[in-house]
């Protein structure tokens, strides 16, 4: 089974974060759970396999 | 209450039964609700040969369409009790599904059947035209079809059930080895025995409409999620003969079923889908979703089959097709414990596989209905973003969810198996069709068990054995790359055990097993 990549993977990950919240920049609270809904879905697409899938939705469960 | 002049309701002849009289000798089995599930099983207990008195407290077909789409396989076994080419005869055989969100198509889907079946993949067909041709057909083999019968009272003995039964003329009793109650979702022989439904109500309604008129709608079915003319709700529609449309439409939880009832509420809702006023209603119902069965359908002497038995939300053609499909699973063991060529616990087996048959029908519809009614909160969230992503992304499309289509579950059977044999006709699965020289598969396999031998004798066992000649879609779907092959095939058609090389041995132990529900 493959494993979910938990190390850094991101050559640029201040970058990455900054695109992420300047999408968000402007929206209302339910645009942003909106907008973050779809980016969910399309990267579960892109990942796309099941028990790489499960292992993202157990940590971001623990990590609470 | 309303115009139905497609079918002439003529009333069944109700009979002073000869119980009110004298006391009847004891049935072998009888059969509670004479809708499409009771009827059909009926007709396959009478192919079995063993008779049956079947009950009923009305004396019509069913009022409205109801169950409306008939899936290829139970076109198959309605083929197989005699009604078949009828039913694809008067339905409206269609493939393609069109579903939109707000004004515009998103996805749309061709069941693009295969080549080879004698059945298409889905008709049309509203559920009191089959109620008709298979009271038809009950009425040929001369099976005791008793209208006007309510049952009363049940009193299970350990060898057989007592039914107390009220009539025109008076109550009388009657007992039988064997009771199966197909008298629907609100079965009051399961409200007798005290039986409790598990599973999920879903707080939902819809309105379930037939309506008449000339239009040039193409054989399809279409689905709206949030239309401009349905207030942010989902609608469907689909064709049926003799130019009758069905609608369902989405109401939500806090609409009143009274109020919406009215046809002064309902013709407006209509005219918005269709955009004219140039219908006539026929047949109004509402219905509250539910995903629900009994934890057991085998209780003592008494069998549940059909939406007594589980109900699911329709909008996946599980309800009608469902019910037949436990018809296919219990009518050929039903008759062997009834004739004692088998012991009573082969129907733990119909248990077990249709409560497993049920189990994948509750979770497709649970899923269809989560989607075509989110809960507020991240439910909602996300069916919208899925909704919204469709239009643009193709990935998101499979994920639009307004029902997936009645497909036999597959068995989980642990008969003999040979991976280099194709996956269609794998144990548990149902015997792909394909042509003969003469006819079709599923025709010559009937509802006997059988041994299907391609490219070899196959062993005698005084077992019925079939050599077709081995054509190139016989091939693909039996052989594979093996050259030849042996199939142990249930009366259902269900494939019980395969082999490339079977010995004697190999498929005596298996055809055990089938008779012995293992």
């Amino acid at each position: 089974m493959m494993d979910l990549i938990t190390t850094p993977n991101l050559a640029d990950p201040d970058g990455a974060y900054a695109a992420l919240l300047a999408r968000h920049k402007g929206l209302t609270e339910t645009q942003s759970a909106a907008f973050n809904a779809r980016l969910i879905l399309i990267l579960m697409n892109h990942l796309g396999d099941a028990g790489l899938l499960e292992q993202a939705l157990d940590l971001a469960e623990k990590a609470r | 209450m309303w115009n139905l002049m497609a079918i002439n309701y003529k009333p069944f002849d109700y009979v002073a039964p000869p119980g009110l009289t004298a006391s009847e000798p004891r049935h072998k089995v009888a059969i509670v609700g004479a809708g499409p599930i009771g009827l059909a099983l009926a007709v396959e207990l009478a192919n079995h040969g063993v008779a049956c008195v079947v009950l009923d407290d009305n004396n019509v077909v069913s009022v409205g369409s109801r169950a409306i789409c008939w899936s290829k396989r139970s076109l198959e076994i309605l083929d197989r009790l005699g009604v078949g080419e009828q039913s694809v005869a008067k339905g409206v055989t269609w493939k393609v599904g069109r579903t939109f969100h707000r004004d515009h198509e998103v996805f749309s889907f061709d069941l693009l059947p295969e080549d080879g079946h004698k059945m298409p993949a889905f008709v049309n067909l509203q559920q009191y035209y089959v109620e008709d041709f298979l009271v038809k057909r009950a009425l040929d083999l001369d099976i005791d079809l008793r209208w006007k019968s309510k049952v009363t009272a049940i009193v299970g003995a350990a060898d057989h059930v007592t039914l107390t039964l009220d009539t025109p003329d008076g109550p009388y009793q009657i007992s039988a080895d064997w009771v199966v109650a197909c008298d629907g979702a609100r079965s009051p022989v399961r409200g007798m025995l005290g039986l409790d439904f598990d599973g999920e109500l879903f707080e939902e309604r819809f309105l379930i409409a037939d309506i008449e008129m000339q239009a040039d709608f193409p054989s399809e079915r279409r689905f709206w999620f949030e239309p401009d003319f349905h207030n942010g709700q989902s609608a469907l529609l689909h064709k049926q003969p003799d130019d009758i449309y069905r609608i369902d439409l989405q109401l939500g939880w806090e609409s009143d079923p009274e109020v919406e009832k009215r046809p002064e509420t309902i013709i407006p809702r209509i005219e918005k889908v269709v955009g004219h006023r140039d219908f006539k209603l026929d047949w109004t119902s509402i219905y509250t979703f539910q995903c629900r069965r009994l934890r057991n359908f085998v209780q003592g002497r008494v069998i549940f089959a059909g939406d007594s038995a589980h109900v699911v939300s329709p909008f996946g053609a599980r309800g009608g097709n469902g019910g037949l499909q436990d018809v296919d699973a219990l009518g050929w063991r039903l008759a062997a414990v009834a004739q004692g060529r088998a012991e009573a616990g082969l129907l733990a087996a119909y248990d077990h596989e249709r409560c497993f048959g049920a189990d994948e029908n509750l979770l497709n519809s649970s899923r269809s209905t989560r989607f075509m009614s989110p809960a507020a909160g991240a439910e909602r969230l996300f069916r919208d973003a899925v909704l919204a992503l469709a239009d643009r992304a193709a990935f998101a499309r499979p994920m639009v969810n307004s029902g997936r289509l009645s497909l036999p579950c597959v068995y989980p059977l642990n008969g003999d198996d040979d991976d280099r044999l194709p996956k269609v006709s794998r144990p548990g699965t149902v015997a792909p069709d394909a042509p003969l020289e003469k006819g079709w598969l599923t025709e010559a396999l009937g509802g006997e068990l059988t041994l299907l031998a391609l490219n070899c004798a196959g062993p005698d066992l005084g077992l019925r054995r079939l050599r077709p000649r081995v054509s190139d879609l016989l091939r693909q779907r039996y052989l594979g790359r093996a050259s030849q092959a042996t199939y142990l095939i249930r009366p259902d058609q269900v494939v019980a055990a395969r082999w490339v090389e079977g010995d004697a041995d190999q498929i005596r132990t298996a055809v055990a097993a089938v008779w012995e529900g293992r």
